[in-house]
């Protein structure tokens, strides 16, 4: 699935004995005008590592990292921590921030037209960068921009870097987001939904460039997707979201072969199998709870199977190993969940799918798509 | 491009037409102007000469294609008041309508386009509430009554200023001052939109995460597109710039075009009326025109494609 590297190693173990991680997130929560989107998360990025981030929409992804950069409006309370190598991040000054973002972490977005400003050639949006983070100017910086062009594979680029954002298609303009991003050298890459607003055959492409450049320059990257094929073909590591919370977290193997948390097993159910048995699709029943009306026990309690009194009078316990887990797996493999047990099988999964979950393979993701 | 222009300056031509056609049935219809000049006491015979003399004894349509038909030739009449050319009537006021309503534009944007950026850049907050509140009120105060305030307060109270007339320079510090308030107040509302919606825009988040500092988010990425639909709203102050300060010329009795327009029409000078709304409706397209032109300029999304994708 991927190649076996130290740096793999590394990411396989979730708390390494001495490394400094790249970035730590410790207790972070937000709310907006006093209603929380984040209620607490903590998660761990270590240098050069792939790492996924998955959920539906809505439940935090994005203002995740978007609250790590500063980048949520003034509306958002942001409380706990993050650090890059150390170095607290939240209420950090401006012009700390400003270096840091596009300098040592970029992020490139969703819909990659309105990414972009349409008023400006994405030439001079890639100088911009590079004037900001390497001091580039002039024809310097245009003939790095051009290299970066050429890097991310976007045909003819020294005329492509005088096009404004409108005269590129969808999967030229990602390109152009990623080239900006690499702009500035950054040791880590945030992907927000990169493929979401593409289509499928490009939406691939993408997902290789990433891979590539990622490969390439060694830095790390989160891949944020509510796409369980797109994150499994990219990433080692994963944590799944729910309702403001990581309720999930391992390596992406452990994760995907043996899902301890029920609603990651809805969400895999939820996929379909690109052999076996025609089988009906199997969808989380109910919708998650308003950030407003949170219950006041597990948030999925309402939702799950396998929910039982303790699930609903009180919240689930921090990430946890699953009972009777060896040590391997202790270091692998984490849920917040009462019930965390992959032996324990809901009567509906049992009738839906007599066979224990797959995990899924690059053709999910292509076949969910079309 | 070619095209594009004569299609523009077609469709200008049509919009002046139909102000000036609208304008000529209206005027003749609500009113006579043998009675108003003449007086209504004044002998059957002489009205009817005058009305002869003036060609109002012909049915509307013929009236109305002799009046096209010099209009053709640069022809604008003649003023029934006074006997001379509507056109040199009406031309002489224009250099003292521009004294008051050039230096009101240049307030207007001085003072409008920061104040709605600021509001926008701290909005809900104390600042942004105040300009506001300002700003509705300097466009909902009609112009009579806060020119009649602004002479209160600094003719009358203070004794600083002149309360109207055209002597001095310092009379058309009050003219100005009531135009500009009201449209800084109209630019001021326009201009924070226009920001709100651009900064809510996913590619200002994209400069703040590549790294710009604000100040420079702001001013090379949200106000370049904020600057879009602003210029529709200052092109429109544009066109209004000779007809624009009806009320306010009356109000300080300036003599402007405005002036003259109300006069005009209270007359049934018809000549000079048309005159008027011809070089008004005319200056209107005209800055309908240009500001087309500057959104070609100012977004390369309206712009012929230069460095084509495929």
């Amino acid at each position: 699935m991927r190649d076996t590297g130290p740096l793999d190693l590394a990411a396989a173990s979730l708390t390494p004995p001495d490394a400094t991680p790249l970035l730590a997130i410790e207790g972070l929560t937000v709310a907006f005008d006093g209603v929380p989107a984040l209620r607490g998360i903590d998660l761990t990025i270590h240098a050069g590592e792939a790492h996924g981030l998955v959920g539906e929409s809505g439940c935090g992804k994005s203002v995740t990292l978007l609250a790590a950069l500063g980048l949520l409006p003034r509306s958002a309370t942001v409380q706990g921590s993050v650090r890059l190598d150390g170095r607290e991040l939240l209420g950090a000054p401006a012009a700390v921030l400003d270096d840091i973002r596009g300098g040592r972490v970029a992020m490139i977005f969703q819909d990659p037209a309105s990414a972009l400003n349409p008023v400006h050639r994405v030439g001079a949006q890639v100088t911009e960068a590079l004037r900001l983070h390497r001091g580039l100017d002039g024809a310097a910086a245009r003939a790095e921009a051009r290299r970066l062009f050429d890097l991310v594979g976007i045909p003819d680029p020294t005329r492509r870097l005088d096009a404004y954002p409108h005269e590129l298609s969808g999967g030229q303009n990602q390109r152009v987001m990623i080239a900006m991003a690499l702009a500035g050298e950054p040791d880590l890459l945030i992907a927000d939904e990169p493929t979401t607003a593409l289509d499928a055959t490009i939406q691939a492409q993408i997902l290789d460039l990433l891979r590539k450049v990622q490969r390439e320059t060694g830095m790390a990257l989160i891949l944020i997707s509510h796409d369980l094929g797109v994150i499994a073909d990219v990433c080692a590591r994963v944590a799944v979201m729910y309702a403001g919370r990581i309720v999930e977290h391992g390596t992406a193997e452990a994760l995907f072969a043996t899902p301890l948390h029920p609603y990651t097993r809805g969400l895999l159910g939820a996929l379909p199998d690109m052999d076996g048995p025609r089988r009906r699709l199997a969808a989380i029943e109910g919708s998650v709870p308003e950030p407003w009306a949170m219950p006041a026990g597990c948030a999925f309690a309402p939702r799950c199977g396998l929910a039982v009194a303790a699930c609903r009078a009180d919240p689930p316990p921090a990430l946890l190993p699953h009972q009777g887990a060896d040590d391997a797996e202790i270091s692998a493999h984490l849920a917040a969940c009462h019930r965390a047990d992959p032996d324990i099988r809901t009567r509906a999964e049992r009738l839906a799918d007599p066979a224990p979950p797959v995990p899924p393979s690059r053709g999910t993701a292509v076949s969910q798509g079309v | 491009m070619t095209r594009f222009l004569a299609l523009r300056f077609a469709r200008a031509l049509l919009s002046i037409v139909l102000v000036v056609t609208f304008a000529f049935v209206v005027l003749r219809l609500s009113g006579d102007p043998a009675l108003t000049i003449m007086s209504p006491e004044a002998p059957p015979e002489a009205i009817a000469a005058f009305r002869k003399a003036w060609g109002l004894d012909q049915p509307i349509w013929l009236q109305y294609l002799h009046y096209f038909g010099a209009i053709v030739h640069g022809e604008l009449g003649v003023s029934m008041r006074d006997g001379r050319s509507a056109l040199t009537v009406v031309t002489e006021r224009i250099p003292a309508t521009l004294m008051i309503t050039i230096p009101a534009l240049m307030l207007k944007i001085a003072l409008g386009i920061p104040a709605g950026i600021t509001a926008a850049l701290h909005r809900n907050t104390l600042r942004d509430r105040l300009l506001m509140a300002g700003a509705v009120a300097g466009f909902t105060v009609p112009s009579f009554v806060l020119g009649l305030l602004l002479v209160l307060v600094f003719a009358v109270r203070l004794g600083w200023l002149p309360s109207g007339g055209d002597e001095r320079w310092s009379s058309a510090v009050l003219p100005v001052l009531t135009l500009g308030l009201g449209g800084a107040g109209i630019l001021a509302r326009f201009t924070r939109s226009a920001m709100l919606e651009v900064l809510g825009q996913p590619y200002i988040r994209t400069a703040s995460a590549k790294g710009v500092p604000w100040r420079l988010v702001v001013r090379h990425h949200a106000l370049p597109n904020a600057a879009i639909p602003t210029v529709t709203v200052v092109g429109f102050m544009i066109g209004s710039l000779i007809a624009g300060a009806v009320v306010v010329e009356s109000v300080f009795s300036w003599p402007g075009v405005g002036r003259l327009l109300v006069v005009a029409v209270a007359n049934r000078d018809l000549a000079v009326v048309q005159c008027i709304l011809l070089l008004v409706s005319a200056t209107m397209v005209m800055a309908n025109l240009i500001v087309d032109l500057l959104y070609g300029v100012l977004d390369p999304r309206l712009r012929v494609s230069t460095a084509a994708a495929h």
